[in-house]
């Protein structure tokens, strides 16, 4: 019938992806609306008055946003260092050495993102408020590095694993000392896989929002708490803005990962 | 002589003495798992069967029936609903990634598809909070179509509103994993299909489905406990009353600090989500012998 009618079905394909395409960015369109509206209120269809007014507001470097973003980023990058330090020693124990129960400790990690996290985030919250944690940029850094570690463990355990074995037994063998021939030869082999990982918890870390609402209120404001209470004031510019913001490394991320996590370390991931 | 040696000796001191290494390397990270994940997860158990005198009681459970059944069910209805509709959409996408003959229409496609995939759930609740207003971009454009007249626009910002935040954000994660095992598969049964006059949508349900079906049900398990675990987006896209567990947990412990009820609450998602992962399980069991 379709065949029959080619003109028809052209049509027909051409509403559905315009009707698909819809849904997808219309959310999007929106939100970059909101953001260079200075005035917008019922019955008006689009924006009464355009501007840039409340992005001079978000980015004047004394603002409540460009103070987020610092601590945002610091926590991120922190997160980062705490996830690397813990999954290199433990991803190459998970590629290289013997272990007992070895699948078990690789569910280990999966473990924080496969259950209702609000449940336990409230509980974390209780025993931090204990150790004075709560509150501070030490206890946000702790829950962002358990809740990335299964990336960076996984990945990490990827990487080291797709480091061909004959290279370290190589240079073992040329004198070189475990730490040297990890150092020299195995480290450097599996840095983009690595990198990658980094890439994955930074962002984990930056667009986290409730271990953030219930470890570091109110002392630590992050981009997506700043957001939520701008979102939450009616403040819709303000949070449309920093919603942009926190879109930005994420395209960026999508645009750049496939350079970073080869096909034979994907291959290789959850194995 | 000596390099003989020590490269014969070698493998053997490694395995002896790994299991030591291997363990002492991994010690630090299984550590903070256990401190923040393996230790609140046994506390909110432990909270919710006893009272504030630590007796054991029963009487959380029995607050968080009488206060929150509704909200319970809820919860079941809204991701039981987003899980169905995920599935839904991601199979008519992936289907046609996988079978159109439409270039342009793939090539629009799988370029669109992607774009909420990397966009975090706060965001995308933003988007749709202004999106799905009575006055949102939704209704305007309705209204400037002529598909609605401006008296009869009603906001979607309740349990609609959580349904499609939840569908937009899950539904290109699970098509990713779909479409990336239709393109695994074996041309050679489709054309077969194709050759003996089946319709695209019979080849699709009857011949592609039954063999990705292990993905797909991996992909909705796992949207399925990332939408019990969101809390932003019931905050952001719908009312107070009714709401989802993870806003009456955060609403039981910021304004009156009952950790009781609130874990008794924590406990009832881990169940639902255990009652999720038991179906999985006892599908994959079924399957197994075939």
């Amino acid at each position: 019938m379709i065949l029959r009618f080619p003109f028809a079905s052209l049509v027909l394909k051409a509403i559905l992806i315009g009707l698909f395409a819809f849904a997808i960015l219309g959310p999007l369109a929106n939100l970059v609306l909101w953001s260079v509206a200075e005035r917008w209120y019922t019955p008006f269809k689009l924006p009464v008055v355009y501007g840039t007014r409340f992005w001079e507001i978000v980015f004047r470097p004394t603002g409540d946003a460009m103070r987020s973003l610092m601590t945002s980023v610091w926590i991120a990058l922190l997160t980062v260092a705490v996830a690397l330090a813990l999954s290199i020693p433990a991803g190459y124990a998970l590629a290289r050495l013997k272990l007992p129960l070895r699948m078990l400790i690789m569910i280990a990690f999966l473990l924080p993102q496969a259950f209702p996290s609000v449940a336990i985030y409230i509980n974390v919250a209780r025993i931090f408020y204990g150790l004075g944690l709560n509150g501070t940029v030490a206890g946000v850094v702790l829950v962002h590095a358990a809740h990335g570690l299964v990336y960076s463990v996984w990945i990490a355990a990827a990487a080291f694993a797709a480091v061909d074995r004959d290279l370290e037994w190589a240079a073992r063998n040329m004198g070189a000392s475990p730490l040297t021939a990890f150092g020299t030869v195995t480290l450097p082999l599996a840095l983009p896989g690595l990198i990658a990982s980094a890439i994955f918890v930074f962002l984990e870390s930056l667009d986290e929002f409730t271990g953030t609402f219930f470890v570091g209120v109110p002392q630590v404001t992050t981009l997506p708490l700043l957001l939520y209470n701008a979102s939450m004031g009616g403040n819709y510019q303000i949070a449309s803005i920093t919603a942009m913001i926190l879109l930005v490394p994420s395209v960026l991320f999508m645009l750049v990962i496939e350079r970073f996590l080869r096909a034979d370390v994907l291959a290789k991931v959850g194995s | 002589m000596n390099i003989g040696r020590s490269l014969v000796l070698r493998p053997f001191i490694m395995t002896r003495s790994s299991y030591r290494h291997g363990l002492f390397l991994i010690a630090p990270a299984l550590t903070l798992v256990c401190a923040l994940f393996v230790v609140p997860f046994g506390v909110s158990f432990l909270s919710s069967l006893t009272d504030k005198s630590g007796q054991w009681t029963l009487a959380n459970f029995m607050r968080a029936g009488e206060l929150y059944s509704t909200d319970i069910a809820f919860t079941i209805a809204i991701v039981v609903a987003s899980t169905a509709l995920i599935a839904l959409v991601s199979i008519i996408i992936a289907g046609t990634l996988t079978l159109s003959e439409t270039r342009w229409l793939v090539t629009l496609l799988a370029s669109l598809y992607r774009w909420p995939l990397f966009i975090p759930f706060i965001v995308a609740a933003q988007c749709m909070r202004t999106f799905l207003a009575k006055n949102g971009l939704m209704n305007n454009s309705f209204i400037a179509l002529g598909l609605t007249d401006p008296m009869s626009t009603a906001s979607y910002l309740d349990w609609r509103g959580i349904i499609i935040t939840f569908v937009w954000k899950q539904a290109p994660f699970v098509t990713l994993l779909l479409a990336g095992a239709m393109a695994s598969l074996d041309r050679s049964t489709i054309e077969a299909g194709r050759n003996l006059g089946a319709s695209k949508p019979r080849i699709l349900l009857e011949l592609v489905l039954p063999q990705v079906k292990p993905t797909l049900i991996v992909g909705l398990v796992l949207s399925f406990v990332t939408m019990m675990s969101v809390l932003s987006v019931p905050m952001m896209v719908a009312g107070s009353q009714p709401t989802m567990l993870t806003v009456d947990m955060a609403f039981r412990i910021n304004s009156y600090g009952d950790y009781g009820t609130a874990n008794a609450l924590g406990v009832i998602s881990y169940l639902i989500c255990g009652v999720a992962a038991w179906l999985y399980l006892r599908h994959q069991t079924r399957e197994a012998p075939r």
